[in-house]
């Protein structure tokens, strides 16, 4: 069994001898990312439920492994390759929030997509296809000299797949600047994470790749910011890929459509919530002199306004038309694709 | 001019775009040092170093993801898959992701890559090295889809398809590899995608054909000519982009028609010309449209191909029967 890195206990105190990774500033600017994580999940979800948001994952539980991870890396020269549950990492390397929203109510045209410059690839929904993507992507930045990281998120349930050894695999071959991060919330859907794989642990499969694996307290922002800091500087360093299991869990359900009540023990969703990755930050911080409830409730609010600001922008993004349904296939589309197009465009049931 | 067979002349597209492109690069299983198992990227490694001609682990998918990632770098990825019927185990990376990655990101990032993959019949080799599964990929939107069947073709059509800001997959027909030599010139030259072309012209009769299978058509159209039976043969070069006006034109021009392909005939891409004709040149028909395909069976061991593939002895009947007043 490797050892689980872990810095900030629930508790809010330091492990025995541990030193914070971050600095207070930056931790605190991570708490806010972490709220504005948990306030965009309970605002996308109540927004499904009204109609007005599309199918939706939220993040909830797993905030100190989206950010701590994210904020490892420099948004100007490294990547993102996201699998799907990572919206604040991707908001915190540069794509607008209000874009991703437009994106999630369906408003899926070019004002909403990836901005030029902003290092991120699109969500990713067929599992561990994104890995062999990450691969490629960061050993194509090493050919050009670059010194870019790309850090590629997957879970327990898509670390079967046969994309997830083909990806390791080729990254440790070409000693690729990659670090795999790997979210174990302990769920696929309703499957649990013993179902997946007869492993102790995700991150022993490193061994087999020939670079190193860590396994981290993923609801731990200090310890998952160390590791992630640390593999981005190997990876930076020439020293090639690390895969980092950060083991949280999914305290909400899979997306809108499903019902853990169905599958989960009550139970484990309470020891979880003693476990809250946000909880223990604000504990923290609270013993250290630098929060208060006023302070609490002040950024609480900052949050919201700015989640609610990015929601009403995104609901003025321009709605998708039938003919957008031929953009961006090719770069000069075909003859036959434009008779195609021609004949949607008569077809006056969609006007 | 410099006589060479496909392989050389696939092997001078693939120099020649290295040598002005510095991020064309080549991988695959065995590109190096062996120069591919038909030696197509014969002579690259030496030439170019081994940053830009590498070998990759056995693991067609993440050939395929690591191109698509290459590519979002800012690289020019030219892969070889060894044999097309090796891409099932990188479907789910070509035609899913690769064909679609322009659209998935609303038009953010595009794969300038290229798959290489020998394919086809005829040369006794093992199982699932011969399927032809091009028919797959002309569903899989985003990918062309280009089929050379000479030498001369294979040089244009490779250099058009690294060129191509989209994905491109290349199919080689393994069986014409070293069948003969054709003038092929030095330096660059590109064929369109999308244009077809009349390698024969003649009156009675029009078989529509593509890669190694317009050999077998020219074949055919030499005895039907003996026999008395004039045809026009034309080579498809692409299935996507699908030459319509061509091919509706030929059939015009001889009412009469045969598709000839190497895949099985249950929704081979002679389906699509077949209701493409039977839609946009109905009343130039003056019989009904004939397909000569291999059977509706998995590829057979070596012993069996010359019963399952279509011959030119099948590709004659069919023309005389359809020719027939």
């Amino acid at each position: 069994m490797t050892a689980r890195l872990s810095i900030l206990e629930s508790d809010g105190k330091l492990v025995a001898g541990a030193k914070p990774s971050m600095t207070d500033s930056v931790l605190i600017e991570a708490l806010r990312w972490m709220l504005m994580s948990r306030i965009y999940d309970e605002r996308a979800t109540a927004l499904q439920r009204q109609g007005l948001y599309g199918v939706f994952s939220p993040a909830f539980g797993q905030e100190a492994s989206v950010v701590g991870s994210a904020m490892a890396l420099d948004p100007v020269r490294d990547w993102i390759v996201p699998q799907y549950r990572e919206l604040m990492a991707l908001v915190r390397h540069g794509y607008p929030l209000e874009r991703l929203a437009a994106m999630g109510m369906g408003r899926v045209t070019e004002a909403a997509r990836i901005p030029d410059g902003v290092n991120v690839l699109p969500n990713q929904v067929a599992l561990a296809t994104q890995l062999p993507h990450a691969t490629g992507l960061a050993w194509g930045l090493k050919l050009q000299k670059k010194d870019s990281v790309v850090m590629t998120y997957v879970g327990d349930g898509g670390s079967s797949e046969g994309d997830f050894h083909e990806g390791l695999n080729l990254a440790g071959v070409q000693r690729a600047p990659v670090v795999f991060f790997l979210s174990n919330n302990q769920w696929a859907i309703s499957t649990p994470r013993r179902v997946q794989s007869a492993t102790p642990s995700f991150a022993l499969r490193a061994a087999g790749y020939g670079f190193p694996g860590v396994e981290v307290d993923g609801n731990d922002v200090l310890a998952v910011y160390s590791a992630a800091g640390e593999a981005v500087q190997r990876a930076r360093a020439g020293e090639g890929p690390t895969l980092i299991e950060s083991v949280t869990y999914r305290m909400s359900f899979h997306n809108t459509t499903d019902n853990p009540s169905l599958y989960e023990d009550p139970k484990q969703r309470d020891d979880a919530s003693r476990r809250d990755p946000i909880d223990r930050v604000v504990r923290y911080l609270t013993g250290r002199g630098l929060w208060d409830e006023e302070r609490d409730k002040e950024t609480r609010a900052s949050v919201r306004a700015e989640v609610d600001a990015a929601l009403e922008k995104a609901a003025a993004f321009p709605v998708v038309t039938p003919n957008q349904l031929f953009d961006h296939i090719y770069a000069e589309l075909p003859e036959r694709l434009r008779r195609q197009r021609e004949e949607l465009s008569s077809d006056r049931s969609q006007t | 001019m410099t006589q060479r067979n496909v392989l050389e002349a696939i092997n001078s597209a693939l120099d020649e775009e290295m040598s002005r492109d510095p991020r064309v690069m080549v991988l695959g299983l065995d590109v190096g040092k062996l120069g591919g198992v038909f030696r197509a990227t014969s002579g690259l490694l030496e030439k170019h170093g081994a940053q830009r001609v590498v070998d990759t682990p056995l693991a067609e998918a993440s050939i395929v993801g690591a191109s698509l990632g290459l590519a979002i770098s800012g690289m020019v990825p030219v892969a070889e898959i060894q044999f097309l019927g090796f891409t099932a185990q990188a479907f789910h990376q070509l035609g899913p992701q690769l064909g679609r990655y322009r659209a998935r990101s609303r038009g953010r990032y595009h794969c300038q890559v290229t798959i290489r993959a020998p394919f086809g019949g005829g040369i006794h080799s093992p199982e699932f090295h011969s399927d032809a599964v091009e028919a797959q990929f002309v569903q899989s939107p985003g990918i062309k889809v280009v089929m050379p069947s000479n030498a001369y073709d294979a040089k244009g059509l490779l250099i058009e398809a690294i060129r191509d800001p989209d994905p491109v997959l290349y199919c080689e027909p393994d069986r014409l590899y070293r069948l003969g030599r054709m003038e092929v010139p030095d330096g660059a030259y590109t064929i369109p995608f999308g244009k077809a072309a009349i390698v024969r012209e003649g009156d009675d009769i029009t078989l529509v054909a593509w890669s190694a299978a317009v050999e077998s058509c020219l074949l055919a159209a030499e005895r039907l000519a003996d026999e008395g039976i004039s045809a026009t043969v034309v080579d498809l070069r692409t299935l996507v982009p699908f030459d319509v006006e061509t091919v509706v034109g030929a059939v015009a021009k001889t009412g009469r028609c045969v598709v000839v392909h190497e895949a099985p005939l249950s929704a081979g891409f002679g389906a699509e010309v077949a209701a493409t004709l039977a839609s946009e040149a109905f009343y130039d028909l003056d019989a009904p449209i004939a397909r000569v395909t291999s059977w509706d069976v998995p590829y057979p061991a070596a012993p069996l191909e010359g019963w399952y593939l279509p011959s030119v002895e099948r590709v004659v009947a069919a023309a005389r029967e359809t020719a027939r007043d």
